[in-house]
């Protein structure tokens, strides 16, 4: 494989061809916020919070899909780009019902993190304050589709690790919904394992096990981070 | 040096941001040292005076007195500081607003959900009417400084204070602005 070289915020970076700028990044330990990616599942590239700017006028790119390239100039820290983030999670908070107060995930959520982390200390923008389900059909967990933020990671981590693929995105735009099997309830899925794995995978609150309440629940990803290395690089003791 | 106007004052919220203020302890001996409490729900005090130097406000804005309130308030005050996710997100308080309009609320709670003699509550002049919306504090008025936090620790809390008694806007960051838990981590 051959490598290349290139520039990430002013430092000289050498990494292999077929790698994202987030790998190689973090392979630097520079830090590139991201919600949608998850290391080991196929890149979705939908939440466009790990934007950088790369190539020539700076062109704005999600760096968990776009390859490293020889000579390339990129910045993952400008003011333009910080103010995308922000308005990025503002949207998120916007588009559903997030309150974190009385969530499950409260302490222990993805979303919320990135959110104190880019500085959106109130939103400028309206909440849309939609009406959204509940499904609590399954024995052991729920999903709230108010707390969805569609980032598919349950969709990738049912199907790529679990290969049930329960889980799928149904409608566009605003109403766009993560749903189980052919839109039943998902406690009537006929593929469903009951593995959890698309638990785990959830950044947000919006899968959660039953009987966690408040600001309880932990999602147990390291579980999956093991799955994912034990398969990938069949390594079974980390 | 001349002593500070500071005041709190309770929206639409559940006190919890209150007490949470009350749990700066022994510190609001240290706050009295530079600051007169002008208008607070904790002392018996009716009416929001003028010339307030800095203000925390507690709550979203749910009803006609929060509304009326909240006008009077920034009106009279030079920093109104948004105090906790209420008055920041319209949080818990906003939990209705997916339900429509002031009046489908109503009718939920006061007659679907009624076990026993159904009535919406009314009573003109002592009961304020509802909006149809709640909505946090800057959707209605200019706010200077957010301090998100179901409710904020005291240690936030005191941290934003001492701004303010240094005589500046006070900016919070990093875990500071985590919406939803209490806890700083
Ligand atoms: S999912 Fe995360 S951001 Fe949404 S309400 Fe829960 S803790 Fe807050
Ligand atoms: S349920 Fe969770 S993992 Fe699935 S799309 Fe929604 S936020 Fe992402
Ligand atoms: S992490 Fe790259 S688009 Fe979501």
């Amino acid at each position: 494989m051959t490598a290349v070289t290139l520039t990430i915020d002013g430092k000289l970076v050498t990494a292999r061809a077929d790698e994202t700028i987030l790998q190689a990044a973090r392979a630097n330990g520079i830090p590139i916020p991201t919600l949608c990616h998850v290391d080991g599942l196929s890149a979705h590239g939908g939440c466009r919070l790990c934007l950088v700017e790369a190539g020539p006028g700076g062109r704005l790119q999600p760096a968990c899909v776009i390859k490293v390239a020889e000579g390339q100039d990129v910045r993952t820290d400008t003011a333009k780009l910080r103010e995308y983030r922000k308005l990025i999670l503002e949207l998120l908070f916007a588009e559903g019902n997030h309150v974190c107060a009385v969530c499950v995930a409260n302490g222990n959520c993805e979303l919320q993190d990135a959110a104190a982390a880019a500085g959106m200390d109130h939103l400028t923008l309206d909440y849309t304050h939609p009406r959204r389900e509940v499904d609590l059909s399954h024995d052991r967990f729920g999903v709230d589709h108010n707390r969805c933020i569609l980032c598919t990671r349950c969709v990738r981590a049912c199907d790529e690790l679990e290969g049930a693929h329960t889980w799928d995105m149904s409608g566009r735009g605003a109403n766009s919904k993560v749903i189980t099997d052919l839109n039943q309830p998902w406690g009537e899925s006929a593929t469903c394992t009951s593995c959890g794995k698309c638990f785990m995978a959830c950044p947000t609150g919006a899968i959660f096990r039953k009987g966690a309440t408040v600001a309880e629940m932990d999602h147990g990803r390291a579980k999956l981070d093991f799955l994912i290395t034990a398969r990938g690089r069949k390594q079974w003791n980390v | 040096m001349e002593r500070l106007r500071v005041a709190t004052v309770w929206l639409g919220g559940c006190s919890g941001c209150h007490m949470s203020f009350l749990d700066l302890d022994e510190w609001l001996i240290d706050l009295a040292a530079f600051a007169d409490i002008v208008f607070t729900p904790v002392m018996d005090i009716k009416e929001y005076p003028g010339n307030v130097d800095a203000v925390l406000i507690e709550g979203a804005v749910a009803n006609e007195d929060n509304l009326e309130m909240l006008l009077k308030v920034r009106e009279r005050t030079k920093v109104l500081i948004s105090f906790g996710d209420c008055a920041v997100t319209g949080n818990v308080t906003a939990l209705r607003n997916p339900h429509g309009t002031a009046l489908p609320v109503l009718e939920r709670g006061y007659l679907e959900l009624a076990d026993d003699t159904p009535q919406i509550p009314s009573e003109e002049g002592i009961i304020p009417r509802l909006l149809d919306r709640v909505v946090p504090l800057h959707k209605v008025v200019k706010v200077d400084a957010y301090m998100p936090g179901c409710p904020p620790p005291a240690d936030r809390i005191r941290r934003c204070l001492e701004q303010v008694l240094a005589g500046q806007v006070p900016v919070l960051a990093g875990p500071d602005i985590k919406f939803g838990t209490g806890r700083t981590v």
